[in-house]
């Protein structure tokens, strides 16, 4: 496959499969091998484009063939190619683990072309090389999103969409009057060549304002805090398939979006900007672990920790050094796998069981050993301990913010850890090892949609493989370090990424 | 002519702005749209008021002559109309839906999913 081609493969292809998916909305089953086969050429596709971008440097193509400032633009850096990469990993786990998940019901109503729409708007946003069209892909991911999170009309989905569609419209609604604004002040949308026209601005205040606004608006979309509310309040209420392909994927769009821009267009300030993304990240943290702690709902707790997560990773965009980068991009590795894999195990629980309330939980490791391995894996992960791929991840940041000597942060983020395993613990002993209550709950999900499948095997075999994933990003960390910390060096100097781009002016 | 027009986008941020913190559920959807248009009118100012110029190369020219309007935000605000239609279209059709399942429009009355002793007794 040509290059130019390759870069916006990931894109395309489920886009052309949801179009199948819908055409085969009779047969579930159809529909089924749609998403499957789908989201599989999806993955490979990214991983041909990794392979490309880390062998041969940045890849840009422009639709079209417009010369580049002109024609809209799709960019392949390192980290856009491992974005796109994770994100391909987690539609094809969903896509394996939807049957056992989500009813028949919501199924026939469209379910398998949304989940197509969605990983289609997660890839384009990721690889997209034009402001204007980050935002057209934020919208698509987004009314996907709206959709499969009120399908099935429960009452507390339709209560978590309420809040979820409207902090999501607000964030969308300042991220495009930031883009307004910046066009009025540049004249371009193209990234790289607002990274070069920002640059020759004398306004400075301007600027600064605009960066603030794209902070607000991003920081809605990643769950920062003050702005993280719509999340705990709606990521429990879908069908655990569902909740994980959120719980992976979209505040990480955010995050990477934030990556973006506050590595390539707003570096004129990083006092001020870098320092308000590093407070903001630091009191993320601590109130998403806080939040965790108060919590009795296995999914609620974990919603919590994405929020308490995301403060990590924006801590290494805040530091904005090479190595605090390397350390936000190898958490966002880390966490992607390890978050999808939690709610997945949350799913199962949910199976079986019929509840996801701590209280009525109990009894799982003796009856499914292997599913508390499966738990114990991505949570350990999540905590950070050694030689899991958290323990990676955290050492790097810490690291890092040693070397800049923000002391309280490294504080924040030790102690973040230690609640976090307080979190993981509280889970495993209520869930797995304690006695299960009497009478045990019933085995029927409340009021859930009937005709999932019965078979459970694909559900386990997705949870044993992301456990597998986390483990091998642990062990093997050198060469996806070497990977990261070269996505980094791309971070910090632009300047690859603005000439791959614009040619050679 | 440019004041009127910031003072009309300033006014709409703020009326939907003030829409969004009611209680009201019908008030919180006409808060987003008039968000929406509020953006939207913002990129078309920015594309620059200037009546009867046309951005048109004129015949013997190689390029446009200043002053001309920019037809790069009139094409953003087009596509950011018809995402804003189609999302406002969901927004009321999830209204309708909470409306009959819930039989409120309170805002106050949404609160089970923020609560911690949903199911616990």
């Amino acid at each position: 496959m040509s290059p130019d081609l390759l870069v916006v493969a990931p894109f395309v292809v489920p886009l052309g499969a949801a179009v199948l998916a819908l055409g085969t909305s009779r047969s579930v089953a159809a529909q089924r091998a749609v998403s499957l086969a789908g989201t599989a050429v999806t993955l490979v596709c990214a991983g041909l484009l990794l392979a490309e971008v880390s062998y041969r440097g940045v890849i840009a193509t422009s639709i079209g063939g417009w010369p580049a400032p002109f024609g809209i633009a799709f960019v392949a850096d390192l980290l856009a190619a491992i974005m796109a990469v994770l994100g391909a990993i987690v539609g094809l786990a969903i896509a394996v683990y939807s049957p056992a998940s989500v009813g028949h019901q919501q199924e026939r109503f469209g379910y398998h072309p949304l989940l197509l729409v969605l990983v289609a708007g997660v890839e384009g946003a990721f690889l997209t090389g034009d402001l204007f069209n980050l935002y057209v892909c934020f919208e698509i991911l987004l009314m996907a999103s709206f959709v499969l999170l009120a399908l099935g009309g429960q009452r507390a989905q339709l209560e978590g969409s309420i809040k979820y569609v409207t902090l999501n419209l607000l964030s969308s609604i300042l991220f495009l009057t930031g883009t307004g604004l910046l066009y009025g002040l540049t004249g371009s949308l193209n990234m790289a060549d607002l990274a070069v026209r920002v640059a020759a601005l004398d306004a400075r205040g301007p600027v600064t304002a605009v960066a603030v606004i794209f902070a607000v608006a991003f920081g809605i979309k990643a769950g920062a805090f003050p702005l993280f509310f719509w999340l705990p309040a709606s990521y429990h209420t879908p069908p655990p398939a569902v909740a994980a392909l959120f719980a992976g994927l979209l505040t990480k769009v955010g995050v990477y979006a934030l990556l973006r821009v506050f590595t390539l267009i707003f570096v004129g300030d990083p006092g001020f900007t870098h320092g308000l993304i590093l407070w903001a990240a630091v009191l993320t943290m601590i109130s998403g672990v806080l939040g965790a702690a108060a919590q009795h709902d296995v999914r609620r707790i974990l919603s919590f920790h994405i929020v308490s997560q995301i403060g990590y990773m924006l801590m290494g965009l805040g530091l904005f050094t090479r190595l605090a980068l390397a350390g936000t991009v190898f958490y966002l590795v880390h966490h992607i796998v390890v978050k999808t894999n939690l709610f997945l195990v949350a799913g199962i629980m949910r199976r079986l069981r019929g509840t996801e309330e701590l209280a009525d939980l109990g009894g799982l490791y003796r009856e499914r050993p292997w599913l508390a391995i499966g738990f114990l894996v991505p949570a350990l992960s999540l905590a950070g301990i050694p030689p899991l791929s958290g323990f990676w991840a955290k050492l790097l940041l810490v690291k890092a913010g040693l070397d800049s000597r923000e002391y309280v942060v490294v504080a924040a983020a030790l102690a973040v850890g230690l609640l976090t395993l307080f979190s993981m613990t509280k889970i495993w002993a209520e869930a797995f090892w304690k006695a299960p209550p009497d009478p045990p709950a019933a085995s029927d999900g409340r009021g859930e949609a009937t005709g999932l499948d019965s078979n459970l095997a694909p559900a386990f075999a997705t949870v044993a493989g992301l456990a597998l994933v986390t483990v091998w990003i642990g062990l093997g960390a050198g060469p996806i370090l070497e990977l990261c910390s070269r996505a980094a060096t791309q971070l910090v100097d632009p300047s690859v990424y603005i000439t791959a781009v614009l040619g050679g002016h | 002519m440019d004041t009127w027009l910031g003072l009309a986008v300033g006014a709409l941020y703020a009326c939907g702005i003030y829409l969004l913190m009611r209680r009201s559920l019908v008030k919180l959807v006409v808060g987003l749209a008039l968000l929406g248009h509020a953006a939207n009118l913002l990129i078309f100012a920015v594309g620059r008021l200037t009546p009867g110029v046309p951005p048109i190369v004129a015949p013997g020219a190689t390029a446009l002559i200043e002053p001309v309007a920019d037809p790069v935000p009139q094409a953003l605000v087009l596509t950011a109309i018809v995402i804003g239609f189609g999302v406002q279209a969901f927004a009321l059709v999830l209204l309708r839906r909470t409306w009959t399942r819930l039989a409120t429009e309170d805002l106050d009355g949404l609160q089970s999913t923020d609560r911690l002793d949903e199911g616990h007794p």
